[in-house]
């Protein structure tokens, strides 16, 4: 009898019961299990206890580490800082974690070194076997139900019954009404009055994020960058700013009009070179202002989608299928720069009902 | 940083602002022998031939105080971006050298010590400041100024350590693939804010232990997938593996 078959039928109290999954179902033999062969530390006793040693060893450095730990912690000042080269760290909180972590490392590797060479390694089978009770269990649990329909009175007084299910249905109704918070329903026109608009208009001023100090067209230098946002915006408060300045969020900047491609249609979009951009990655909508001056691409930071700012903003790598939508502006009678319209496609990422016949492609002109 | 740049400050302001004769002369000198290589013996450029270097008329003292100051220039080789090196340039050498670049065309001047001095800066503008930054900087320079990637190998340099005037000086003069961003637009007292916030953000303690440079999403998923996860594949390896037999 082999150490398999032995284990098999040793007796575990289920070996009467029906296999799952008979050997019989699988179209290629069990190959069963390789020969055991006995390990080093099977035959040579020496090499037995070479093995306790070590993970005893392990064992036992763990206190070492543990109490250190605990003098970490209660003698050394908690603003005690260490150099190793360029890191300037917490000396009590680098002990803490090398004490601790060292100490569950060891606990670990000793539990496993002493599974690999000490503990018994003869293979194992456990069949898998079926999960249904035994008739006499499922007799009683039917017996037991019958009993306490019985005694509910339910079969009897057939309301009681009808009357529970028609409150359970009933509560269905809530559950169902408050589904309408996750609308309105984008309808076109709701489209056209929410995520398809901003509170840009003609003649809002250009301003800088966060200061709102308007923009000069004759301030701006060759190779500036301006985060902006409307003016405006600084009459809103709360969700209705958020949700305005998620719309909004624009990019200034001016480029030496000789190294750029300005199309017909847009010549009077820009200032002397200077034009604007949606800041909202048509992609999926992250702010982007990593521009480089000298190549004027414009790199998103999630997706490394690039848009070309010298060329009408038009995808040159990455993920976004659509240009990033231009603002068109202008001057004021003050040379403050100003909005000619509003944007004259919807900013920020697609969505399923997007009309996107109108965005800028390569070869419009 | 802090201290050199005060101690450093006054010949610099003088250099900027009155720049002598003698002073454009002695840089005059220095750049035909140092710069003109590459940027032309009247520093205006060199585009066609094989050494190139960008014209240099309008750059102003405060560019040629950035790049020669933190050791950018001279480049020793072409590269896609200027490495910072060794300043190879005394104080007096560099100075000599802005006044002599701010003769050639109207430009930004080196800034004040005024200007990026943030002592006594209150709590309420290095909070701006951090606004400030988090729109007009982090896209590039990562959210604590731990520089960060950009397209075919060049690089938002860290800002870690950067002094006060450099970074003054790379707002107002745009090195390289950064963008301009000029008095009129940030003013001087949101660069202020914007320098004071740098600095309270990294003079803090580090408790966390190792920052990873505080780049984020790039150097913590490096660690996990490599070290971390790196490391458990080799234990569990080892758990499976099959032990020395005694046949």
């Amino acid at each position: 009898m082999t150490d398999l078959e032995r284990s098999a039928s040793a007796g575990d109290g289920h070996t009467d019961l029906d296999v799952a999954h008979p050997e019989s179902q699988y179209p290629v033999a069990d190959p069963g299990h390789p020969e055991h062969l006995p390990r080093l530390t099977d035959v040579d006793e020496k090499a037995a206890d070479r093995a306790t040693r070590q993970v005893a060893t392990m064992f036992g450095i763990v206190p070492v580490l543990a109490i250190g730990f605990a003098v970490a912690y209660f003698a050394l000042p908690r603003t005690m800082y260490i150099d190793f080269g360029f890191l300037h760290v917490n000396l009590q909180h680098v002990l803490l974690g090398t004490t601790a972590g060292l100490a569950l490392l060891l606990i670990g590797i000793g539990a496993v070194q002493w599974a690999r060479q000490l503990m018994d390694d003869h293979e194992m089978v456990d069949y898998r076997h079926s999960a249904t009770s035994d008739a006499a269990d499922r007799e009683y649990v039917v017996r037991e139900l019958q009993k306490g329909t019985e005694e509910s009175k339910i079969t009897r007084r057939k309301v009681l019954g009808r009357s529970l299910i028609g409150a359970l249905a009933a509560m269905g109704i809530p559950l169902i009404v408050s589904f309408a918070d996750l609308g309105p329903w984008p309808t076109k026109k709701r489209r056209a009055a929410t995520i398809e608009t901003t509170i840009w208009h003609e003649g809002v001023r250009l301003v800088n994020d966060i200061t709102y100090v308007p923009i000069k067209a004759s301030d701006l230098e060759i190779g500036q960058l301006v985060n902006g946002q409307p003016e405006n915006l600084k009459e809103l408060e709360g969700t209705e700013f958020q949700q305005a300045r998620a719309k909004s969020s624009i990019i200034v900047v001016r480029m030496d009009p000789r190294t750029i491609r300005v199309p017909a249609s847009r010549q009077d979009w820009q200032v002397g070179g200077i034009l604007c951009y949606s800041k909202i990655c048509t992609h999926v909508g992250c702010p982007i202002s990593l521009w480089e001056q000298q190549t004027h691409h414009l790199l998103c930071p999630c997706h490394q989608s690039t848009f070309d700012l010298g060329n009408s903003g038009l995808v040159i790598f990455g993920p976004a299928a659509r240009s990033l939508p231009q603002l068109p502006i202008t001057t004021d009678a003050e040379g403050y720069l100003v909005a000619r319209s509003g944007f004259t496609v919807p900013v920020g990422p697609s969505y399923f009902e997007r009309d996107s016949r109108h965005d800028f492609k390569e070869g419009d002109n | 940083m802090g201290a050199l740049s005060t101690l450093l400050a006054p010949q610099q302001q003088s250099s900027a602002d009155t720049g002598t004769s003698q002073q454009v002369t002695q840089g005059k000198g220095l750049f035909a022998v140092q710069c003109a290589s590459c940027h032309g013996l009247n520093g205006e450029g060199q585009v066609t031939s094989t050494i190139q270097g960008p014209p240099l008329a309008g750059v102003g003292a405060a560019s040629v105080e950035f790049q020669v100051g933190t050791g950018r220039m001279p480049l020793s080789k072409s590269e896609v971006q200027a490495p910072v090196h060794a300043v190879r340039f005394s104080e007096s050498e560099i100075a000599a050298l802005a006044a002599y670049v701010a003769t050639l065309g109207p430009g930004p001047a080196i800034p004040n010590p005024s200007q990026y001095d943030t002592a006594g800066v209150s709590q309420e503008d290095v909070a701006r400041g951090g606004e400030l930054f988090r729109t007009n900087c982090s896209a590039c320079h990562n959210y604590e100024g731990g520089g960060g990637a950009l397209p075919g190998g060049k690089y938002a340099p860290s800002l870690k350590g950067t002094s006060n005037v450099h970074i003054y000086e790379a707002m107002v003069t745009g090195p390289q693939q950064m963008p301009v961003f000029n008095d009129d637009v940030l003013r001087p007292e949101d660069k202020k804010a914007i320098i004071a916030y740098l600095n309270d953000l990294h003079s803090r303690p580090n408790q966390g232990g190792l920052d990873l440079g505080g780049l984020g999403p790039v150097s913590e998923g490096l660690w996990a997938w490599i070290v971390g996860i790196g490391g458990l594949v080799i234990f569990a390896v080892w758990i499976a593996s099959k032990g020395v037999k005694a046949k």
